[in-house]
């Protein structure tokens, strides 16, 4: 017994520090996404429904984030005097051919690796709006059928769509 | 000017929905006539647009803010990918006519006739109506794939709107499930784009496909196979494909008419469109067939679809929920003919082409369903009885839909099954033939039901039923009945439409076929 637990706890710290930890921030998105889908089916109350829905949604705006984020790198925005002190060996003093002949000789010579990748970025920008517009739909819709309905809890709703005990509005 | 028309056609819907919402809530009466403009503006647009590539035989391309491949700004090329390009091909020019189309004639639709109540919602409506059009011909002119999802969303958040507004609880639940379910699909084709961007680091489709043709490594990685079933997946939730159709009959069944008249000829129609353009040009015929070969299980999945469809439409009694049902057979005709694996891609045109000739078909029996509904208060099928008589001429536009649906010569809906048919005999796929076939003999079955009750009825209609009666009026109750020339004057136009595509469909498809021969490798 003691060895089967023994061999039990190897392979799960094997598993984590071979596959789980080279990629991480797929595991902890996949997980995410996965407790947002669970929340989705299992849950009744259709407020814990859209909870779910959240935490589904922002699992993949984790994921796109992590697609642009490099070791080392700093934020995509141009700078002189990091760019300067960061790796003055690399570096090298920029020709005006290289800057599309714009140079004044003040520039350096970029270097991608050190900037993150800022699309997926701002691509989430645009996901995070559409997810809140979504949200607010959803609440909005969540609040009509609470008025109609009186309650909250799918199964009730779906018993009183049987009975036909809800606000006509006819 | 010309070249621009390809962005006017977006945007035009989109500021219409802002004067909407802007002058609307002071008068009601400025709501038509700026929602009628801009959507006449995006007609002219699709329609020059189509002219253009019908003439010249080339892509129309416009890039926003123009940022275009190949243009030099401060010494650099800018390379594809870098704006947002919107084109229209021989693919999508059509759909663009079709959602144009149908749009407007549903706009015309929905006026409502003087003195009724419920005019505190005009001006909602029609700006949501407006954000509709916009997503809807946004994600089919678009060639970026993140853009594709801005604009699908677009158009699915207007859509539960439209069904959320109406006066029956029932449908708030359903546009709440549709909110749910619609999510989840468009969040599995964001992560799908996710995976390919992160193997190919670009989001432009030409872009994608080029990288996947180039490089075996991207071609044959896990990464691409991902993406491409999470993005079919989020395609098959937002249309309806057969395993998920949950959310589809409730939601078209219990929202307002003039909502579920655009709603369901267009939403899954043009999901279609967007699985087939992922197909064809972001990861080409030649991955998705080869590399990828689950043309198998998807046609026989789009055959259980068919079929689950017609024996769930024969089950129902309640009109639209019946229609609905009909819709999710569609959809497997469509998803089940790009599937089709045979050589000179006759499945895949037939899809094509049965996207535009099932808009019309759907259009024309919702159209006629719904000013049955608010005349007649039809909702059930026994409410039809002798509804022949009393409203001849809305009858006539619901048999020409009828007929498309059934798969009659002259109309298109023979022509779409003649060629998906085609497509299914050259591939080896008999079951898919012969679930075609069995569907349009439940089609049949299920509108001459109709017809019968329609026409014979068990009661007479009161009054004496001699045929010479239209031409008197003579019965004021029975005038009354018939619908004002706002619902009959759209509905015949679909219902001549119809006629129309069919009659044209060798040039139709030649257009059509013109995309499938350049992109997909196929023969021309």
């Amino acid at each position: 017994m003691v060895d089967f637990i023994e061999i039990f706890v190897e392979r799960v710290v094997h598993f984590i520090e071979n596959v789980v930890q080279p990629h991480f921030n797929y595991w902890s998105y996949v997980v995410l996404m996965m407790i947002g889908l669970w929340g989705l089916i299992a849950k009744r109350n259709l407020i814990k429904k859209l909870i779910g829905l959240s935490i589904f949604q922002t699992a993949i705006i984790l994921f796109y984030v992590s697609l642009g984020v490099k070791a080392d790198a700093t934020i995509p925005v141009f700078d002189y005097e990091a760019e300067k002190s960061k790796s003055a060996a690399v570096v090298l003093p920029a020709e005006p051919s290289e800057m599309g002949g714009k140079s004044d000789g003040k520039y350096k010579k970029i270097d991608p690796d050190h900037y993150a990748n800022p699309l997926p970025h701002v691509l989430m920008l645009t996901a995070i709006v559409v997810g809140v517009a979504t949200l607010g739909v959803a609440l909005a819709v969540a609040q009509s059928i609470f008025k109609d309905f009186g309650t909250l809890e799918e199964h009730e709703i779906l018993e009183k769509i049987k009975t036909g005990d809800y606000v006509k509005h006819d | 000017m010309i070249d621009q028309l390809p962005v006017i056609c977006v945007l035009s819907p989109l500021f219409g929905a802002l004067f909407v919402a802007l002058f609307g809530s002071r008068s009601h009466s400025a709501c038509f006539p700026i929602a009628i403009v801009s959507l006449v503006i995006s007609l002219i647009c699709a329609i020059g647009c189509t002219q253009q590539v019908f003439t010249t035989g080339q892509a129309m391309d416009y890039f926003v803010g123009g940022w275009g491949a190949g243009k030099v700004v401060e010494g650099v090329e800018i390379p594809l990918g870098f704006g947002i390009q919107l084109r229209v091909d021989h693919l999508n020019a059509l759909v663009l006519c079709i959602i144009g189309i149908a749009v407007l004639l549903v706009s015309i639709f929905a006026i409502r006739p003087q003195g009724e109540k419920d005019t505190e919602k005009t001006h909602y409506f029609y700006s949501l109506f407006l954000m509709l059009a916009c997503g809807l011909f946004g994600q089919t002119i678009t060639r970026d794939a993140f853009n594709l999802f801005v604009l699908v969303e677009v158009s699915s958040l207007a859509s539960y709107g439209l069904i959320a507004m109406g006066s029956s609880p029932r449908g708030t639940v359903a546009a709440f499930n549709y909110i749910i379910m619609g999510t989840v699909g468009a969040s599995f084709y964001l992560l799908g784009v996710g995976y390919l961007y992160l193997k190919t680091g670009t989001l432009n489709m030409d872009g994608i496909r080029q990288v996947i043709e180039l490089s075996p490594d991207v071609a044959d990685s896990r990464s691409v196979m991902v993406a491409f079933i999470l993005i079919m997946l989020g395609m098959w939730i937002k249309m309806a494909f057969f395993p998920l159709y949950g959310w589809l009959p409730n939601a078209y069944s219990y929202c307002p008419s003039s909502a579920g008249a655009v709603l369901a000829p267009l939403m899954t129609k043009v999901s279609v469109y967007v699985m087939i353009r992922m197909m064809i040009t972001v990861f080409g015929l030649e991955w998705v067939f080869e590399s990828f070969d689950w043309s198998a299980l998807i046609v026989w999945l789009a055959v259980i679809a068919i079929f689950a469809g017609s024996v769930f439409a024969l089950a129902q009694n309640e009109l639209k929920k019946m229609l609905c049902y009909l819709i999710v057979a569609e959809v497997g005709y469509m998803v089940g003919g790009a599937w089709l694996a045979d050589a000179d891609r006759w499945g895949l045109t037939g899809a094509i082409y049965h996207i535009l000739a099932d808009a019309l078909m759907t259009l024309c029996l919702f159209l006629a369903v719904a000013t049955f509904a608010k005349r007649a208060g039809v909702i059930k099928l026994d409410d039809l009885d002798g509804l022949f008589k009393k409203m001849p001429l809305t009858m006539v536009g619901f048999i020409v839909g009828a007929l498309a649906m059934i798969g009659v010569p002259p109309t298109c809906g023979f022509f779409s099954k003649f060629y998906l048919i085609r497509g299914g005999i050259e591939s080896g796929r008999w079951e898919f033939v012969i679930a075609l076939l069995v569907s349009s003999l439940v089609n049949a079955i299920l509108f001459f039901r109709i017809f019968e009750i329609a026409y014979f009825g068990s009661s007479p209609p009161e009054g004496h039923g001699h045929h010479d009666d239209e031409e008197h009026g003579e019965t004021t109750a029975r005038r009354g009945l018939e619908a004002p020339l706002t619902s009959l004057v759209p509905l015949w136009i679909t219902a001549a439409l119809i006629i129309g595509l069919g009659l044209m469909n060798g040039q139709v498809v030649e257009f059509i076929r013109k995309t499938v021969g350049l992109l997909g490798g196929g023969a021309a």
